[in-house]
């Protein structure tokens, strides 16, 4: 019999399959190899290990939740449907001339991401609809049967349609829609209007291709997963998480799949926040760093910070510009090239450069054994003593000391005449300069001030390079939250039903129609609802309406968060001080007399969490007595320094160590640095505090 | 805490972290569209004697590179003497500056403990400067605005009233102008209070070690990358449309050893209209150009500019002497990459791009209603295309790409949003890539039209239209620019034109050239671009020997 409270969260990572299952008795997690051919064994067996380890009937489970990255592989790769791609006459090559600009100044042998459809593949009929939705070229049938018959005559597997401003009138993509479904019943369509209807066209059509370009494979993936679910006696319905960091359905999923791209990082987000608000913080920085990138998220009042544009596949050393943009709502992360696999080397200028390039896992860094030869992040944390060679990921990879130093010295040391234990530092440091850069131009860009947030650190390098990162960026307070290992998994039993709909609806506030937007936010409402209700039918819902406004003529949209209500003519100025008060939140001013327009609205429906549990928080506690000791090298201090070692599990609530301090346990270490002290907490986690500190 | 080269390592990487913000904080406070959409600014960190030590990545090498050298008149003009903490330099004096007086540069002096390290300078363009507008219309710099001589925009924390006033008092756009000085102003604080905190982790109270790290690092790489060019000197030249007449463009690199010139004796006199180029600006994109090829991987600082030489005989078009009009010298600044880079390839064979579009096609879009007394509002829209770069000597060029500007293009529902104007078409150019081994990047098309009680003006600011980008070891020309109405009908490529009701405005951008013999292509690649429609069947069978 399926109990309610027994929930499965599974994410399927580029190398771990994920399993965090909840249960009256706590939580049991379990980390399986991913498998590329049948993603679903992985799960399977992932569940299996974990129910087993709880002593749990499968058939007792009562929810799964699942997160993937497969999606985007899928993209990656560039493995996806045959498909045609249909657009207005007169931009055919939209996604192929893409922003017109070169995401690299300097490289003359730059090449542009191709677009997943080729010019071959797209196809243009006659029509155009205007920017305010009237109709200037009316879609004539004929030539809709005419393209039915091009792409009959293709041997397509799907097809993405993407009209100019379908965002504003989508009559004329539903009605090519319409044709192909009524010729081709079994084909897959995918419409930009439905996909993603915002404004700007090349973001638009791309999304919509991404869709139609994965939608086959994801919905054949989740149906065999599904089935084989319930084969081995699981009935449990499933839900999927969403790049925005909810819950859909599966068949929302399965229609939707690019809403599916970034649902594993919106997992960790989630992750931090549930840690954000169990400790009461209003202003929380997430921190994952793992094998090849880590990333980055502003978390605020527990929720984390979101956009309605992001950018999957970057080709290019994770500069911005160089991967395939997609509109749809997201988790906001900064994702850079630097883990514990970032290869360290020597450029032109004789300086020590750290990444994009990563070991990954095979041959994986040198003190692996497994025959990579050139020095990582990880190489130099073990030469620093960062790292216990006995006890990396549980004694299951031993590493060789000997192999870090021979790499660190041949690649680095040599070439710039220091010692191997010299460029072990100048790696770590340089990795650590880059996150805390990526942070700072983060937060600055969102008009805020680092030094104000708690930073929450999980992934399996995080706990090496947290505590230096805090003082690089002068936060003064760190939790570093149990079963980090597992984060994304754990993060989806904490999601809510959600679903965002949002509508382009271009508007000068001087010509505000308030009738027009509550037309719109009434659809936008009894859409989220109906997607909200296939998880949550009998739940309490939240709304959140965001408006994304400028002045007249600035190229790009600020969020500016509305209450949800029916609008009236008079509301011109509460929408205009709104506005204002966002705009200098970001900016530090506004700009007098300049005409504001709104070019996009969202509305958010989600189901209402109960409230998180508050964390037995300890900001001081009493002193373990001294044991086990071990040296590192402390970056700050410039120099080694002997360090108390203690077990995680000796960190009970209340009790605290003054750095320089080790936290061992079998997946990774936490590192204290002299600056700081670390205190046990109530839920388990450590809460690393600046010495000093104002509590 | 003594300062190990470790040290130096991660302060030099910091202090691009520094200019990063501070580009950031003015991309996100600036008024000006270019600055916002386009990356048309520039940011970096001086050190007391003007070396520029760190330098933001953005949008256009034209700023980049002359700004490199504006801090040294600044420091020169002002003199130490007269340089407090809390002041705040400014000009857009072009040929002090970044070469028209749309540009404004403001420079901080930076103080420590009250002694003064070093500099922040930035750069903008911004929204509106007075006199004829942006264009090349003016008969002398004059008339293309009001231009501040190098001049304290703050002493010692007190911003000059005067010149706020003045500056409010001659531009069409006072809140914004004025509004863009200061947000030069607070990008330079932004910046300064990073530097100031890397300066207390470190524990170090100038710059001095530091820059000379930076500058010896950057200096030697340079260099040695310079010697690994074959000594020699190189010749060439290029004709281009200009405005009123052809324009040449001739340019003599001479390297010997990890020395290298690049003189542009021998180059067109000036114009009579605003294309002129101050020799900052023409210095700028040859050594952008030089830079590519020979060291891409240096970070801009002048330990790495210096080394290039680059000069013009003061009264060539690319060398404008005062009182010369040089509002659109970008059109003539984007084309001198393409020669230089043809000297190069003379000594680096293998290693440049063929001729590409080049210039931007910049359109600037005044829609006005048909009857004036109908009382529709005036609105005006920009645009930033591009045509085709040329192809490589391994790849294909880039379609509808800008080279060498880094700018970028909006989205085509966003412009209809801004004026009553219907872009119908805004695709590939079928055919206009250079035909060759490797294949130029296409132009593209653009159809304008205004809505309904409307008729627009454009100010063309057009080149390769007569000069097609020409190709390399073999490869073709690309497909020069066209201008005209979709009924067929020339309009000129230079000049403000008038658009009535009904019709279309069709503009064709160049294609880049073709890099070596089009018949040794590889076959499945042409019958793959004629699938797709990249060239026409005529150009399969004429230029690649393709048989159908």
């Amino acid at each position: 019999m399926s109990n309610p409270n027994i929930r499965v969260g599974v994410d399927i990572g580029g190398t771990f399959t994920d399993v965090a299952l909840q249960h009256p008795g706590g939580l049991s997690t379990g980390k399986v190899l991913t498998n590329y051919s049948q993603p679903e064994q992985a799960i399977l067996d992932g569940i299996e290990r974990a129910a087993g380890a709880a002593a749990i009937e499968l058939g007792e489970i009562g929810q799964v939740i699942h997160g993937t990255t497969l999606v985007t592989n899928a993209l990656i790769e560039r493995r996806g449907a045959k498909l045609a791609f249909i657009t207005t006459e007169g931009f055919r090559d939209v996604v192929e001339m893409r922003s017109e600009n070169r995401f690299e100044q300097y490289d003359l042998n730059l090449t542009l991401p191709a677009p997943l459809v080729a010019r071959k593949d797209r196809f243009t009929v006659n029509e155009r609809v205007a920017a305010d939705g009237s109709v200037l070229l009316a879609l004539q049938q004929a030539e809709v049967d005419a393209m039915v018959q091009t792409v009959l005559d293709g041997g397509y597997e799907a097809v993405a349609i993407g009209f100019m401003h379908a965002y504003a009138n989508p009559a004329h993509e539903q009605m090519m829609a319409e044709a192909l479904r009524k010729a081709a019943p079994d084909l897959s369509v995918s419409i930009s209007s439905v996909i993603s209807p915002q404004m700007r066209e090349f973001e638009r059509f791309n999304t919509v291709i991404a869709n139609a370009y994965v939608q086959p494979q994801v919905a054949d993936y989740l149906g065999r997963l599904v089935a084989r679910l319930r084969d081995t006696g699981i009935q449990a319905p499933v839900f999927m998480m969403h790049s925005g960091g909810g819950l859909i359905s599966v068949e929302t999923a399965s229609a939707e799949p690019v809403r599916l791209l970034e649902s594993g990082p919106a997992g960790g987000a989630i992750f931090a926040a549930d840690f954000a608000l169990a400790h009461g913080l209003d202003k929380v920085l997430s921190f994952d760093m793992g094998g090849t990138t880590a990333k980055i998220c502003l978390i605020e009042n527990g929720t984390p910070k979101t956009a309605n544009t992001f950018e999957v596949a970057r080709t290019y050393r994770f500069k911005k510009g160089s991967g395939m943009p997609v509109s749809t709502p997201v988790v906001e992360m900064v994702e850079i090239g630097a883990g514990g696999g970032s290869i360290a080397s020597v450029d032109a200028m004789g300086r020590i450069q750290v990444g994009p390039k990563s070991a990954a896992s095979e041959p994986g860094p040198a003190c692996y054994q497994r025959g990579g030869e050139e020095p990582t992040v990880t190489d130099a944390n073990l030469a620093l003593g960062r790292l216990d060679p006995d006890n990396f990921a549980g004694g299951a990879i031993p590493l060789s000391a000997e192999n870090a130093h021979q790499a660190l010295h041949s690649r680095l040391g040599a070439k710039l005449a220091i010692e191997s234990s010299d460029a072990a530092f100048g790696v770590t440091e340089m990795v650590d300069e880059n996150m805390a850069n990526a942070a700072r131009v983060h937060t600055v860009e969102n008009g805020r001030d680092i030094e104000h947030f708690t930073m929450v650190a999980f992934g399996g390098g995080a706990p090496l390079h947290a505590c230096r990162l805090c003082e690089k960026l002068g936060i003064e307070a760190l939790i570093i939250p149990p079963g980090a290992g597992v984060g994304s998994a754990i993060g989806f039993l904490k999601a809510p039903f959600s679903y965002e709909a949002s509508r382009g609806l271009f508007q000068r506030l001087d010509e505000f129609e308030a009738s027009s937007v509550n037309a719109a936010l009434k659809e936008l409402e009894a859409e989220a609802r109906a997607f909200v209700a296939e998880g949550a039918a009998d739940a309490e819902i939240s709304t959140k309406l965001t408006a994304y406004m400028r002045y007249s003529g600035q190229g790009w949209e600020i969020p500016v968060v509305l209450p949800y209500r029916e609008f009236q003519a008079g509301d011109r100025g509460m929408l205009l001080e709104a506005f204002e008060q966002a705009y200098r939140t970001l900016f530090g001013r506004i700009i007098d007399d300049l005409a504001v327009e709104v070019t996009n609205w969202s509305l958010t429906v989600a189901s209402v969490l109960p409230d998180v549990a508050k964390a037995g928080r300890h900001l001081t506690g009493l002193p373990l007595a001294p044991g086990k000791t071990r040296d590192f090298f402390d970056a700050a201090q410039r120099r080694t320094v002997t360090a108390q070692e203690i077990e995680r599990s000796a960190m009970a609530p209340g009790v605290i160590v003054e750095g320089p301090a080790v936290v061992v346990e079998n997946e990774t270490s936490t590192i204290v640095t002299s600056a700081y002290s670390v205190i046990g907490q109530g839920d388990g986690s450590l809460l690393l505090l600046r010495k000093g500190a104002v509590k | 805490m003594s300062v190990s080269p470790i040290d130096y390592q991660i302060m030099w990487n910091r202090l691009i972290a520094v200019v990063e913000e501070q580009a950031t904080t003015l991309i996100r406070t600036a008024f000006s569209t270019s600055v916002r959409e386009a990356g048309d600014l520039s940011a970096g960190l001086f050190d007391r004697q003007g070396r520029m030590m760190a330098q933001a990545v953005t949008g256009t090498p034209g700023h980049v590179n002359a700004m490199a050298e504006s801090v040294t008149h600044f420091a020169r003009e002002i003199g130490v003497q007269n340089t407090f903490e809390g002041d705040v330099f400014i000009t857009n004096d072009p040929w002090m500056g970044t070469g028209h007086l749309h540009d404004i540069t403001v420079v901080t002096p930076v103080f420590r403990k009250g002694t003064h390290i070093g500099y922040f300078a930035c750069t903008a363009h911004v929204v509106d400067i007075g006199g004829r507008g942006f264009g090349p219309d003016a008969g002398e710099v004059f008339e293309e605005g009001l231009l501040i001589p190098i001049t304290k925009f703050a002493d010692c924390g007190t911003v000059n009233s005067l010149l706020i006033q003045l500056v409010r008092a001659n531009v069409r756009t006072p809140d914004q102008t004025v509004g863009d000085m200061y947000s030069l102003a607070a990008c330079n604080e932004a910046g300064n209070r990073r530097l100031q905190d890397m300066m207390d982790e470190f524990a170090i109270d100038d710059l001095d070690g530091l820059s000379g790290f930076i500058m010896e690092g950057s200096r030697k790489a340079t260099l040695e990358a310079i010697s690994k060019v074959p000594s020699g000197t190189y010749h060439a030249s290029m004709t281009v449309d200009g405005y009123d007449a052809p324009v040449h463009m001739v340019v003599t690199l001479t390297v010997e050893g990890a020395q290298l010139k690049a003189d542009f004796t021998g180059t067109s006199g000036m114009s009579k209209f605003g294309v002129n180029c101050p020799e900052v600006y023409t210095r700028a994109y040859a050594c952008y150009a030089l830079k590519c090829a020979i060291a891409p991987e240096v970070p801009n600082n002048t330990g790495s500019l210096l080394p290039f030489e680059i000069s013009a005989p003061e009264g060539c078009i690319l060398a404008a002497k005062r009182p010369a009009p040089v509002s659109t010298r970008h059109v003539m600044g984007h084309l001198v990459p393409d020669v230089v880079l043809g000297a190069l390839h003379q000594a680096m064979p293998d290693t440049v791009p063929a001729e590409g579009a080049s210039a931007l096609w910049n359109i600037q879009i005044s829609a006005r209603p048909s009857d004036p007394g109908s009382g529709l509002p005036n609105r005006e829209v920009l645009m930033f295309n591009s045509g085709g770069t040329g192809a490589r000597p391994a790849l294909d060029g880039m379609s509808a790409t800008a080279f060498p500007s880094g700018v970028s293009t909006m989205s085509v529902e966003a412009t209809e949003h801004v004026g009553p104007i219907t872009v119908w078409r805004k695709d590939l150019r079928e055919g206009s890539g250079g035909a060759g081994k490797f294949r130029g990047g296409l132009g593209q098309t653009i159809e304008i039209e205004a809505r309904d009680g409307y008729d627009f003006y454009f100010n063309a600011m057009f080149d390769r239209i007569a000069n097609p980008a020409r190709g390399r070891d073999g490869g073709g020309a690309g497909g020069p620019g066209a201008v005209e109405l979709s009924d067929g009908s020339k309009l000129r490529g230079k000049g403000r034109q008038k658009i009535e009701n009904g019709k279309r405005l069709k503009l064709s951008l160049p294609g880049g050239g073709g890099y070596g013999d089009p018949r040794d292509r590889d076959r499945d690649q042409v019958r793959a671009d004629l699938e797709a429609g990249y060239i026409t069947e005529d150009q399969a069978k004429a230029d690649y020997g393709l048989e159908l």
